[in-house]
């Protein structure tokens, strides 16, 4: 489930008829084979061990600055990226580990990244909240609260343009329902039929601020409507019930540009980053137990597998096991990896600078 | 005299100001109950309250400008940015609308805002967060900049921002604010305009703003010690207003200059302060004014080089000894 390129799901972009999107998508939980949901399961235990390494990484020095985790809300990625064909696409905000391990990034890569080493996805030039893999169909990582919301809109824009069949999954956070490029974008996405489907990762605070604190009316999805754009409101807790609300609204934005907003309830158990330490001051210890004791979508996953039959315990150790080592892994790669030489500062800024064309003239930097 | 942390100073100021005026309130994302993202604002909600302190929505160009609005009937915002990186969001309230309001309303309307948060590099977040835009405001006129260097400034600048009638953006540096500097007890206000010496010396001038200037102290610091080469530090404190004479002053005094800031270069800060040296004091300069800025690409996250790519003591010691 780990590449978009598995054949799982509904049908992916390129083989789109005029059925509806409904009747499509029917069965998108029923076609999965045992093998698939395992994988499900599997890539939102890798996501969770992940997390936990690089926070153990950070807690040794070896990542700095911002690092947010996005342990609580890993069924949002996994299931959105399961139903990525060939030409759909993602891009999310600055809690963006997930979605990268979910459309196929290696944790090497992303270990790499945040240790700021030349090994890392972006070379060690974006960090935590710049991961990018246009080979995936990842478009970042964006650090600027809603600042990928255009963006979004923009790659759906392009699907439409070069016709073809596929639609643009934007993520974006409670808190940043409240920019004004979103409301731009939704405006956007409707009066122009854009095939890009708004996820909400809503996990109730935007730092130490709660959606009733920060957004007038709720539910936040609704205010689709302004824009005569569908909406509608998910359990995350349940990757099934992800994936069945996301299906329909992927397909509707592909075979019809519809472009639609999902607000999908989840919850983050650490602080807004790292630096957060005090997260229990504005929400109670009770209300973060209860999560982790009853919505957690790992366990929820992996009881309805167990009471499928799909997974064993011990294939539910293994998992773990190899999770885990994964993660240990990628720390030692990240470790035993260089740092980008000081060159390096300079590439990257300009194609051109890049490619050595002398097709410009002029000076483009100015060092002392 | 007591030693209190810069982030501390600023908080002094702002609590001293709205205890004076009633019509200074302040705006800004987890500003009240969180106490400030980086607690600049600490226990400030809970002595003034949810009507003069208060949590905004992640909206900033909603937010400043609805400061910008309510300074035109006389209330007195202070609008904080959690990174001034976050400017950009609502580059047009500040930079369209709050700088031309009093100039197209032939001088009607004030628009007295302070609008402040940190701005710089060097903390491993990466090209989105690393801004420093004291250039793009600088460069805008009808708007003031101020960029402290230690608390004692802080303090005294902050207070004269708030009681400024034009919009006054002040940047302040997130590696500062744990740092102590020696703060009276008693009330004082610092110009905005008034450049201060930090250092006296006789052979070079590094004339800087903002934490370049401890930058500047360390260098100095290195010259004596190692070289034998007395600078001058000067420390600008506020962009625009500033202080030209005292720029001046120094270089007539010691014939040579490098000009350190944490812009990029092109356009930078010290790409003005040259011209101005040039202009006004080209018979006393024994040698070509040089620069010391952020090297000139978006700031890279990974931390060996990003300590590399804001002015450190080493570049500016080199860049002495290349004019010397
Ligand atoms: C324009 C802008 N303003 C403020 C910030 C600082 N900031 C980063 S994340 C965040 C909270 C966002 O919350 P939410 O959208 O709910 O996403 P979550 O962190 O919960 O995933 C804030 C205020 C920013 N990065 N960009
Ligand atoms: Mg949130």
């Amino acid at each position: 489930m780990s590449k978009n390129s598995n054949t799982t799901t509904t049908a992916n972009g390129k083989s789109g008829t005029a059925q509806s999107a409904k009747k499509k998508s029917a069965g998108v939980n029923a076609s999965l084979t045992r093998e698939d949901k395992v994988l499900l399961y599997r890539d939102m235990v890798r996501i969770r061990r992940f997390e936990e390494r690089s926070l153990h990484a950070y807690q040794q020095g070896k990542i700095g600055g911002f690092l947010h985790l996005y342990i609580g809300q890993e069924s949002i990625a996994v299931a959105s990226a399961s139903l990525m064909g060939g030409h759909d696409h993602i891009i999310t905000a600055y809690r963006d580990h997930g979605q990268a391990l979910s459309v196929g990034m290696t944790m090497n890569e992303c270990m790499a990244e945040l240790y700021g080493k030349f090994t890392g996805c972006s070379k060690g030039k974006g960090g935590s909240m710049h991961f990018f893999a246009p080979d995936k169909n990842y478009w970042g990582g964006h650090g600027i609260v809603a600042g990928q919301t255009p963006l979004g809109a923009g790659i759906a824009f392009a699907l439409k343009y070069k016709k073809l069949k596929g639609c643009c999954l934007c993520l974006l956070g409670d808190g940043a329902v409240n920019q004004g490029a979103y409301h731009e974008s939704l405006n956007l996405a409707a009066l122009w039929n854009l095939p890009v489907v708004y996820i909400i990762e809503n996990n109730r605070y935007s730092m130490g601020t709660s959606q009733e604190r920060s957004s007038a009316g709720a539910p936040l999805a609704r205010r689709a409507e302004s824009y005569d754009m569908d909406w509608d409101v998910v359990d995350g807790s349940s990757v099934y019930e992800i994936r069945k609300k996301l299906a329909p609204a992927m397909q509707r934005a592909r075979d019809e540009h519809r472009p639609c907003v999902l607000e999908i309830q989840t919850y983050r158990y650490r602080g807004h980053s790292v630096a957060d330490a005090n997260h229990e001051k504005y929400r109670s210890k009770k209300e973060i137990e209860d999560y982790k004791q009853n919505h957690d979508p790992i366990m929820l996953f992996q009881q309805t597998l167990l009471k499928e039959g799909v997974l064993t315990d011990e294939k539910i150790d293994e998992i773990d096991r190899e999770a885990k080592n994964e993660a240990a892994e990628s720390a030692k790669f990240a470790d035993e990896s260089p740092y980008p030489p000081e060159e390096e500062i300079f590439t990257d800024v300009y194609w051109e600078v890049d490619h050595k064309t002398e097709k410009n003239q002029g000076r483009l930097f100015f060092n002392d | 005299m007591p030693q209190i942390t810069y982030r501390k100073a600023l908080n002094d100021a702002f609590a001293e100001e709205l205890e004076r005026d009633e019509n200074v309130i302040m705006l800004g994302e987890e500003i009240a109950q969180y106490n400030g993202a980086y607690k600049v604002t600490e226990g400030l909600h809970a002595r003034f309250g949810d009507g003069r302190i208060m949590d905004t929505p992640i909206s900033e160009a909603g937010f400043a400008g609805l400061g910008i609005g309510a300074s035109m009937l006389g209330v007195r915002p202070i609008i904080e940015l959690m990174f001034w990186s976050f400017s950009y969001v609502a580059f047009d309230q500040l930079f369209n609308n709050a700088p031309m309001i009093r100039y197209m309303s032939g001088g009607l309307i004030n628009v007295p805002i302070v609008v402040r948060g940190p701005a710089n590099g060097g903390t491993n977040v990466g090209a989105t967060h690393s801004h420093t835009p004291e250039n793009f405001a600088a460069y805008t006129p009808g708007l003031k900049v101020v960029c402290p260097s230690n608390a004692y400034d802080a303090k005294g600048l902050m207070k004269s921002a708030v009681r400024d009638n034009d919009p006054v953006f002040v940047m302040e540096n997130t590696l500062l604010y744990g740092q102590k500097w020696d703060v009276p007890e008693e009330e004082y206000l610092i110009p905005l305009g008034k450049a201060d010496i930090k250092r006296e010396g006789t052979d070079i001038s590094l004339i800087a703003h903002g934490r370049c200037v401890i930058t500047c102290l360390e260098a100095a610091r290195v010259l004596k010690e190692e070289h034998e080469i007395d600078a001058e530090v000067v420390d600008l404190r506020s962009i625009r207003p500033l202080d030209q004479e005292a720029i001046i002053d120094s270089v007539k005094k010691t014939n040579r200059a490098v000009l350190v800031d944490e812009n990029k270069p092109f356009c930078g800060t010290s790409a003005q302060i040259a011209a101005l040296i040039q202009e006004h004091a080209f018979d006393y300069l024994d040698a070509p004014v040089k620069r010391v800025s952020s090297l000139d690409a978006p700031q890279i996250y990974s931390k060996p080089l990003e300590d590399e790519m804001v002015p450190n003591a080493k570049r500016i010691v080199k860049a002495v000894q290349e004019i010397l």
